[in-house]
């Protein structure tokens, strides 16, 4: 068999060119019967208790068995996916299966990228990959982002080496370098995955959408691409599934508000817990979204550095909006009250924040810890006191 | 990122140059651009810009630094506390 040269001249050692098998052809001379004309037969790749994905285009015969290609362009069921893991919906089983995917037309010379097989992990990087032809190696990071799994311990040395050997790689490109995502370096050590496997780790970008320009870069990454960043867009998306977090205990939090507002001198009113209760559910709802949208978006203009202390900020401005429009019904007692709960619930939700940033440190989120948890648990309590105490202050008023 | 800063005097980060070869990959691996080669040494410029995700570390291939890596997230730092303290049982601590 003779050495075959594809368009770019790159040969394939004794192998034929690499051929897409396509998914399934329509037949048109199929005659119609009854109802409406039989779809497509079924393709090479369709197994018995398999489905075919929406983003895979073809299949790539390689040495190594058959390789799925996948699409560039994210289609509707992966914007709809996109959105609702965005929501918190069906975000800890968003993943595909790991094993090695191609992009283009790769050939025994292409790049190899390695991923997480969290879909959106997967979904972006394929997206910023388009008119490039290269392979996908996906682990499995058990749906974690590249990142967080590093840090967590799935996206690891060993992962990387287990697939390297599961895929049989070595078959499949004549070169020994891999492209990993410069994030999941605190998971990877690239000297013990060249010892493993022979495979020479090169750093990625640390945004998909710098990997053309460090591919047209010679493999290497400028100081801006190696840099993470927190932009108003990247803090904004992380809103709602900040909000997603806490519903559940908020719901629990405004049983146990509607419960204390209806605590007064005729030992609980059920008028009092709805009208009183009112009012404590707007501080509730301003301190939540003090906590976990004002302080996330309006991050860098926040004044201090320790997130507790941004989020009573906001909290009390929140809390002090909530007694301005509310105004005629609270009395001082409330007040400090309700002043009190906003700025708790909203500093110890921004303190939660700083799990979903890229450049707090354990070691400073536990020292602001230390000092703020007393704080807010103090201004709960004295919160809740206040509000009683106000409810029989003002037992002459109804 | 340098509008982004946390608090200061934390982080647990250290760099034995005495170690250190030059070769680097700290440089080339640390999201926040806390080293700097010079002179064929590896140098901590930024300090405080440190986030402890430990990628220095796990790829320096002298053991020339030492940090002690972690998730910055409460939840999961309340979770170890409950667990030291033995109020909690559950050997996996649960994160964000």
């Amino acid at each position: 068999m003779k050495d075959h040269l594809d368009e770019s001249g790159a040969s394939f050692g004794k192998e034929p060119r690499l051929q897409p098998i396509f998914i399934s052809q329509p037949d048109p001379s199929e005659e119609v019967c009854c109802g409406p004309p039989a779809g497509p037969p079924s393709g090479p790749f369709e197994k018995p208790g398999y489905k075919l994905l929406g983003f895979v285009d073809s299949f790539l015969q390689t040495q190594a068995g058959p390789v799925p290609k996948v699409k560039t362009r994210p289609g509707l069921s992966d914007v709809i996916g996109t959105v609702a893991v965005r929501l918190g919906i069906g975000r800890n089983d968003y993943k595909i299966a790991p094993g090695l995917y191609c992009i283009g037309d790769p050939d025994d010379s292409s790049p190899v990228m390695v991923t997480a097989n969290y879909k959106l992990s997967f979904d972006t990087l394929r997206k910023d990959l388009e008119e490039v032809s290269a392979w996908v190696l996906v682990l499995d990071t058990r749906g974690i982002n590249v990142w967080c799994a590093a840090g967590k311990g799935t996206f690891s040395t060993d992962e990387v080496i287990r697939l390297i050997k599961l895929t049989h790689l070595d078959t499949i490109v004549k070169h020994r370098n891999l492209i990993l995502p410069q994030l999941s370096a605190t998971g990877v050590s690239a000297t013990r995955v060249k010892k493993a496997s022979g495979f020479s780790v090169i750093w990625g970008p640390v945004r998909t959408n710098d990997i053309k320009l460090f591919l047209k870069n010679g493999l290497k990454a400028e100081k801006s691409w190696r840099t993470v960043t927190f932009s108003f867009v990247e803090r904004f998306v992380l809103v709602p599934v900040e909000l997603s977090l806490v519903i559940k205990s908020a719901l629990w939090i405004l049983l146990a508000v509607l419960i204390i507002s209806g605590i007064g001198p005729g030992i609980f009113s059920i008028s009092s817990s709805i009208s009183r209760g009112f009012i404590a559910a707007m501080a509730l709802l301003s301190g939540i979204l003090a906590g976990a949208v004002a302080v996330p978006l309006f991050l860098p203009w926040i004044p201090f550095r320790a997130f507790s202390v941004k989020g009573a900020i906001m909290g009390i401005i929140a809390g002090l909006v909530v007694v301005f429009a509310l105004m005629e019904e609270i009395q001082l007692v409330s007040t400090i009250g309700i002043l009190l709960l906003t700025a708790a619930v909203s500093s110890y939700l921004a303190m939660n924040f700083t799990g979903a940033t890229p450049f707090t440190s354990p070691s400073g989120v536990e020292k602001e810890m230390r000092k703020a948890i007393p704080l807010q648990a103090a201004a709960i309590l004295i919160g809740i006191s206040a509000w009683v105490i106000d409810s029989f202050i003002n037992k002459g008023i109804t | 990122m340098e509008k982004f800063r946390y608090l200061s005097n934390v982080t647990t980060l250290h760099l034995d140059s005495e170690l250190c070869t030059g070769c680097g990959m700290c440089e080339s691996v640390c999201p926040h651009s806390v080293f700097e080669i010079e002179d064929r040494k590896a140098k901590i410029l930024d300090q405080d810009g440190c986030m402890e995700c430990g990628a220095c570390a796990n790829n320096c291939p002298v053991d020339a630094i030492s940090v002690t890596p972690g998730v910055g997230c409460a939840a999961y730092i309340i979770q170890a506390w409950l667990k030291e303290t033995g109020l909690k049982q559950d050997s996996n601590a649960q994160c964000c």
